[in-house]
C-alpha cells in the first residue's frame, strides 16, 4: 500500500520532464504505468518524475512551495477534505475548464457530468470552474471479522447501538480479542467520529457559518464513541489507521470502521491473518440517519506550471478509465467517474465483490466528513484532542465545549481574512 | 594636530559583522516583525500590533505546553544527572572489563534520536511491546506508557534518560579523574564511610562538572523535538505537547506564521530566563571556585 518513494524518469521529452508531488496514501500501483512503452514516454513524448512523501509532510511541502510561487512540481495530488478551500482561496491551481472544453485536448469520454456530484463539489470553485480532476473517493465502511462474530453467534449490526452492544459482547481481552478498533489519535480520530456525528443528526456549520460541534448531537455521538472505544485495544488513544489495521489484520479486532481503501492489505496473505474472513458492510445507522463519511482526492495542475498542456494530459491519464478500473478492481479506492463504476466488465473484475457492494451502497449514503473551511487542520486537532481526552474518561460535553471555545475564534479570524 | 582618522579596523570586522547580522540579527528582527502581523501562509500579512501576544495567555494549548515543557525539562535534567553521576562513580572504580562496559554504556548516545524513537515506540506498544512483557515476568500489570496522558511524559523522559545518561557520565568521569587522591586518603584514615567520602569530598569537587552537565541537559531538553514528535506527536491528545511541538503545529500545520513567531519570541524569553537563573545560581554558589581545575 503506501509507498515512501517512487520516481519515474522517462526519455526524450520536448518540454522537459513533468514533476508531480503525491502523498503516500496514494497506492503504489498508481505510479505503475500500464506498459513499458508508456513508462518510457514513447507513446506520448511526455516524461514524468514523481515525488512521493508521507501525507502530512506532503501537505506541508505543498503549501510552502506553492506560497513561494515557484513550486518544484507541475501536478499535485490533493486531499480535498483538507486542502480544497485553502487551495481555492490562494488560487494555486490552474483552471482546467478551458482544456476540458477543448476537443483537441480532451478525450470525448471525459465530460464534467461523468464525475459524481460529490466529486464536482470538491473540484469546482464557487464560479463552477474545474480546478482539478476528482480522482478517488473514500467512503467509510465497516470491516468485520466473520469468524469472531460466528464464534459468539453475533449478527452483523445494523444500527450504532447494536454495534456497541456487539463490540461489548465480542470483547475478550483475556484472549487478546477486542470488540472494535479504530482511530483514537488526535486529528486522525475525527475521520471516524464524524460517521457517528452525522448519524446522530449532526451538521458541522449553521447557516451563518458557526461551528456546531458542541451541540447535543455531537455530545451524544461522543458518548457513543467513548463507550465503543472501551471495547478497543488498550492504547487506542494513540491509534491511527495503521495501528487499527494491524489489530484487524492480526485477527485481534472484531470490527473496524475506516476508509474503503484497505481491502488489498486485508486480503494479502503475506500481510494478513484474516484473508477471506473479513466482511465489508456500510456504516450502521444512527438514531437520525445513516451516512458514510466521505473524503476525496483529486489531481490538479499548479498555476505556476509552464507545462500545463502536458500536465493536463497526464491528469487525464490518471483519472482515465484504465486507471480508475485498476483502482477499483484492487479494492484500493473508488473512482469518481460513473462510467467506470457502472461498467459491468470493470465491476466483474473486482476481486472482493462484497467490498464492491459495500462501497456502492456507501455511495448512496455519502456525506462530506469534514466542514469545508480553511482551518481544517486546527479543527481536526482541537476537536480531535477533545475526543482523545474522552477516551481516558473526560466528560464529552465539557471537552467539546472547551474545544469549540478554542476553535471558534480561529474560524472567525480565518473567515474574516 | 592630525585630523580624525577613520579607524583602520573596520575592514577587518566587516566580514564577521555581515555574517552576524545576516544569520543572527536579521532572522531575529524578521521574527519580531512577523510576530506583529496576522499572517496566514497564502494571504498577505496585515499589521496587528501586539494582538498575537495578547492571544497567548488565553490559548490553553499554549499555556499547557509551557507546563509540559517545564515538567519534561526538569525530569530530563534531574534523572540523567543523578543516574549519570552514579554511573560515573561506578565506572571510576577499577574492575575487570571496565573499558568494554564503559563503551557499551555510551552506545545509546551515539544513535540517531528518530531511530531510537521508533524502536522505543515498538517497545512501548501495550500489546506487542517488550516492556509490558518484562513487567509481566515480575508479576506487574501492563502499563499504557506513551498511550495514556498520565504516563506519557515520564515514559518519554525514560527514553531521554536512557539516551543521555551516558553523556552526563562522561562529563562527571572527567571531573572525578581530576580530583587529587590526597583528600580520599586522609578521609580513609579518619574512618569516613563510602557515602561520606562521596558526599563531602567527591560531590563538592565535581559540582562544577555537574553544573555543566545540567546546563547541557537543560538546553537539550528544552529544545527536544525529535523524540517526542516521532513517538507521540504531542499526544495522546495534547498531553505531551511541548512548546516546540505546538510551535511546529502552528507554523507548519496551521500555517499561522505571525502567531507562531509570537510563540517563538516568548519561548526565547523563557529560555533566556532559565539560562539566566542557572548562571546566577552558578555565580552565587561559587561552584567554579570549589572545583579548582574546572
Amino acid at each position: 500500500m503506501p509507498v515512501n518513494s517512487a520516481a519515474y524518469f522517462c526519455s526524450n521529452s520536448p518540454r522537459g520532464p513533468l514533476t508531480r508531488l503525491a502523498s503516500s496514501v496514494v497506492p503504489a500501483y498508481f505510479f505503475q504505468f500500464t506498459s513499458a512503452a508508456e513508462a518510457r514516454g514513447e507513446l506520448t513524448g511526455i516524461t514524468v518524475e514523481s515525488e512521493v512523501i508521507p501525507e502530512q509532510q506532503q501537505r506541508q511541502k505543498a503549501v510552502i512551495e506553492l506560497t513561494s510561487g515557484k513550486p518544484s512540481f507541475d501536478v499535485i495530488h490533493l486531499s480535498y477534505h483538507v486542502q480544497k478551500r485553502q487551495f481555492d482561496r490562494a488560487g494555486w491551481l490552474a483552471d482546467l475548464t478551458g482544456f476540458m472544453n477543448d476537443p483537441t485536448m480532451t478525450t470525448p469520454d471525459l465530460v464534467v457530468n461523468d464525475f459524481s456530484a460529490g466529486g464536482l463539489k470538491f473540484a469546482q470553485n464557487d464560479k463552477g470552474e474545474m480546478h482539478s480532476l476528482p480522482w478517488s473517493v473514500d467512503y467509510f465502511i465497516l470491516y468485520w471479522n466473520k469468524e469472531i462474530f460466528a464464534k459468539k453467534g453475533v449478527a452483523l449490526p445494523k444500527t450504532l447501538d447494536e454495534m456497541v452492544a456487539a463490540a461489548e459482547k465480542l470483547n475478550d481481552p483475556a484472549n487478546g480479542i477486542y470488540g472494535f478498533t479504530g482511530r483514537g489519535l488526535r486529528n486522525a480520530n475525527m475521520a471516524l467520529w464524524t460517521n457517528f456525528f452525522l448519524n446522530y443528526g449532526g451538521e458541522f456549520l449553521d447557516d451563518k457559518g458557526n461551528i456546531l460541534t458542541d451541540g447535543p448531537e455531537a455530545i451524544e455521538a461522543t458518548k457513543m464513541y467513548q463507550r465503543l472505544m472501551k471495547s478497543a485495544p488498550p492504547g487506542v488513544a494513540g491509534f491511527n489507521w495503521m495501528e487499527s489495521m494491524a489489530s484487524l489484520t492480526q485477527g485481534r479486532a472484531a470490527m473496524w470502521i475506516d476508509a474503503d481503501g484497505w481491502a488489498p492489505p486485508i486480503e494479502d496473505p503475506n500481510a494478513s491473518r484474516v484473508v477471506g474472513k473479513i466482511g465489508y458492510a456500510v456504516v450502521p445507522a444512527g438514531p437520525k440517519g445513516q451516512y458514510s463519511s466521505t473524503y476525496g482526492d483529486g489531481i490538479g495542475i499548479t498555476q505556476a506550471s509552464t507545462k500545463k498542456e502536458a500536465a493536463y494530459l497526464y491528469c487525464q491519464w490518471a483519472v482515465s478509465k484504465t486507471m480508475g478500473a485498476r483502482l477499483l478492481q484492487s479494492g484500493g479506492g473508488v473512482p469518481f467517474r460513473s462510467s467506470i463504476l457502472n461498467d459491468e466488465t470493470v465491476r466483474k473484475g473486482v476481486k472482493t465483490q462484497e467490498w464492491l457492494d459495500s462501497v456502492v451502497a456507501s455511495a448512496k449514503i455519502s456525506k462530506l466528513g469534514l466542514p469545508v473551511i480553511v482551518p481544517v487542520a486546527e479543527f481536526r486537532d482541537i476537536v480531535g484532542a477533545a475526543l482523545t481526552a474522552t477516551l481516558s474518561g473526560a466528560d464529552p460535553a465539557t471537552e467539546l465545549k472547551k474545544a469549540n471555545d478554542q476553535f471558534r475564534p480561529i474560524l472567525e479570524r480565518s473567515e474574516k481574512a | 594636530m592630525r585630523g580624525w582618522q577613520r579607524p583602520s579596523y573596520w575592514p577587518f570586522i566587516a566580514p564577521a559583522l555581515t555574517v552576524v547580522l545576516a544569520v543572527i540579527i536579521f532572522p531575529w528582527a524578521y521574527t519580531i516583525w512577523m510576530s506583529l502581523h496576522e499572517w496566514k501562509v497564502g494571504s498577505p500579512p496585515t499589521f496587528v500590533g501586539l494582538a498575537n501576544y495578547i492571544r497567548l495567555p488565553s490559548d490553553t494549548r499554549f499555556v499547557e505546553s509551557i507546563g509540559h515543557t517545564l515538567v519534561y525539562t526538569a525530569l530530563s535534567v534531574v534523572l540523567p544527572v543523578a543516574l549519570g553521576t552514579f554511573a560515573a562513580v561506578v565506572f571510576h572504580n577499577k574492575f575487570p572489563m571496565r573499558g568494554f562496559l564503559r563503551g557499551l554504556f555510551i552506545m545509546p548516545m551515539m544513535a540517531t534520536p528518530v531511530a531510537i524513537a521508533l524502536v522505543w515506540t515498538m517497545m512501548f506498544h501495550p500489546q506487542l511491546g517488550i516492556l509490558n512483557y518484562l513487567l509481566s515476568l515480575v508479576g506487574l500489570p501492563p502499563q499504557l506508557w506513551v498511550f495514556h496522558p498520565a504516563t506519557v511524559i515520564p515514559s518519554l523522559v525514560l527514553v531521554e534518560t536512557w539516551q543521555w545518561t551516558p553523556l552526563v557520565m562522561l562529563i562527571v568521569l572527567g571531573g572525578l579523574a581530576a580530583i587529587p587522591t590526597e583528600p580520599y586518603e586522609s578521609a580513609q584514615i579518619d574512618g569516613a564511610t563510602r557515602w561520606q567520602t562521596f558526599r563531602y569530598i567527591s560531590l563538592p569537587l565535581i559540582m562544577p562538572f555537574l553544573f555543566i552537565a545540567g546546563m547541557i541537559r537543560m538546553i537539550d531538553a528544552v529544545k527536544s523535538f525529535d523524540i517526542i514528535f516521532a513517538i507521540t506527536q504531542g499526544g495522546p491528545g495534547t498531553a505531551s505537547e511541548t512548546i516546540n511541538l505546538y510551535l511546529y503545529s502552528v507554523a507548519f500545520v496551521y500555517y499561522d506564521v505571525g502567531y507562531a513567531s509570537a510563540i517563538v519570541v516568548v519561548f526565547f524569553a523563557l529560555i533566556v530566563a532559565l539560562a539566566g537563573a542557572l548562571l546566577r545560581l552558578r555565580q552565587t554558589t561559587h561552584w567554579n571556585d570549589a572545583g579548582g581545575s574546572a
